[in-house]
């Protein structure tokens, strides 16, 4: 069993899972605290559209889909604080439309259809090493930007209309959160997929609220869950494939897993409340 | 400086086709203590967001600390209403009340000495030093009001502007409260919004009066001819059990 940690791909593949926890960690946990995982899921499903650009117009897919992401992070952004009552309509409707705009440019694509269940679920186990480098450099932009402006991005968390009497330009460290969230998005999207990106975002760091009092130590938790779930998923694929020879992929075991962390410990917190 | 610390002139505010307020005009000069009361939907809070530039006047002109409010930000601590934010957020009181120190051109760089001495002091004041540690979900009302006016007080702020501060406390701890907003009404402006009329006939300097349409008055002393004029309604105040300690209260009356 231990004997896998040997193999090169499982090496490279456990990296880029353990890196995308850093960013799923520390984004996750402002995605979690100031409850936009809505706004989240409509950045992570239009970027599915970038994807089908990048087949149709033969460039690397990832790159489109942080450029989609970006794009629909700034215009539900900019709606965000302008028209609070169609907000959540205006979400399902870039949601919708960037699925829409991802299938139909990969029809139109030259040469026969790829297959796109890797965008849609992950696909953990091809990741190049090119990928790798490239959730390294989205870890950096993101511990570099949240570090920098922690406790501006940590007030507009928490009270935007405060932040914006003390003087705050609340409206562009919006943007730049909700753009380092569309890169934590396309970051998770090589590892459990567009569908599944927003569960892996939220989950971990939903879980580690509930034992933290203050954001950094909600981050590190959330991002070492994260880490846990990625693991426990790549080692119970690899297991499943190996002893009963059945051909699981991770990136839904990792979600599960991340699931039934939060249920757990949902669970001890209720038990904890209530003393006996 | 003897520009006033607010000053309305003419201001006109609607949202949409409803009418909130119309040809204000309001003068509060610096080191005043103004209540403004009113019924509910007369225009108190809009007319704080206005003066804080989370609004915008439809007409008229808005001049805080003799600058447009935009212009005046920081200088201008506000305690809101109600609690806007979620009492599961995993911060601790300190940080919150940390919050009153950060500004556009400090933004790249860390809290200092000042800082922490502006936060300490803001603790101290309202008398939660104690709670600095806490998870501010773990707070009663009263502790949780007492940081929102700790936040607005790091900020140092010239005016301070309180919208409701006591609605949500019982009445030991909402004394508190005035006792507090009359100490600082010593060393800066202070406009408070309230429906406490017995504690506002008790504390304040001036009053005035918001339905849609503001009345200033130079005194505290509350005839039943302007709280009709606002409230339309004076048999309402009655059976809230406030006229006698505020019609015709005078200087020297029992606190």
């Amino acid at each position: 069993m231990i004997d896998v940690f040997a193999l090169p791909f499982f090496q490279r593949v456990l990296l880029a899972g353990l890196l995308a926890s850093v960013a799923c960690g520390v984004i996750g946990s402002f995605v979690v605290a100031k409850r936009i995982s809505s706004l989240s899921g409509g950045i992570s499903h239009a970027a599915f559209g970038g994807v089908g650009l990048g087949y149709l117009l033969g460039f690397d897919p990832m790159l489109g889909a942080a450029l989609f992401g970006i794009v629909a992070g700034v215009v539900i952004g900019l709606a965000y604080r302008r028209v609070r009552s169609g907000l959540d309509m205006l979400i399902s409707m870039v949601w919708a439309v960037g699925m829409a705009l991802g299938i139909l440019f990969v029809a139109l694509a030259p040469g026969y259809a790829p297959d796109l269940t890797s965008y849609l679920f992950g696909s953990l186990l091809l990741v190049p090493w090119k990928y790798v480098a490239w959730i390294a450099a989205v870890d950096v932009v993101v511990l570099a930007g949240v570090g920098l402006f922690f406790k501006e991005l940590q007030a507009i968390a928490f009270d935007e209309e405060f932040a914006e009497v003390v003087g705050l330009p609340v409206e562009v460290l919006f943007l730049g959160l909700l753009a380092l969230t569309s890169l934590a998005v396309v970051v998770l999207m090589r590892v459990v997929g567009v569908i599944l990106a927003i569960a892996l975002l939220t989950l971990p760091a939903a879980t580690s609220r509930q034992w933290t009092r203050s954001l950094p130590p909600m981050m590190a938790g959330a991002t070492a869950l994260s880490a846990a779930c990625t693991l426990g998923g790549l080692l119970l694929s690899y297991t499943l494939a190996d002893r009963v020879s059945v051909s699981a992929p991770p990136g839904p075991l990792v979600v599960l897993l991340a699931a039934l962390a939060f249920a757990v410990s949902s669970g001890l917190q209720r038990l904890r409340a209530r003393p006996a | 400086m003897s520009a006033p610390a607010i000053e309305l002139s003419d201001v006109w505010f609607a949202y949409g086709d409803l009418p909130v307020l119309e040809a204000v005009n309001l003068s509060v000069e610096s080191r005043d203590y103004l209540a403004v009361l009113g019924p509910n939907g007369g225009g108190k809070t809009t007319l704080l967001k206005l003066l804080l530039g989370l609004l915008h006047p439809a007409r008229g002109s808005v001049r805080v600390l003799g600058l447009p409010p935009e212009g005046a930000r920081g200088r201008v601590g506000y305690v809101p209403q109600r609690v806007q934010f979620d009492p599961d957020f995993p911060i601790r009181v300190a940080d919150v009340v940390r919050m009153g120190r950060l500004r556009r051109d400090r933004m790249l760089r860390r809290l200092g000495a000042s800082d922490r001495e502006a936060v300490e002091r803001a603790l101290a004041t309202v008398e939660i030093a104690p709670l600095a540690g806490r998870p501010i979900g773990t707070l009663s009302g009263g502790q949780l009001q007492r940081v929102l006016i700790a936040r607005a007080l790091a900020q140092q702020p010239e005016l301070l502007l309180l919208d409701e501060p006591t609605a949500s406390l019982d009445e030991r701890i909402g004394t508190g409260v005035w006792d507090l907003l009359e100490e600082l009404s010593k060393s800066m402006t202070v406009v408070v919004i309230s429906h406490d009329i017995g504690a506002i006939s008790r504390h304040v300097r001036t009053v005035a009066c918001l339905n849609r349409r503001l009345h200033a008055h130079p005194s505290r002393e509350l005839t039943p001819e302007i709280l009709e004029a606002t409230y339309g309604c004076p048999i309402d105040l009655i059976a809230h059990g406030h006229p006698h300690r505020v019609l015709g209260q005078h200087e020297g009356g029992p606190r």
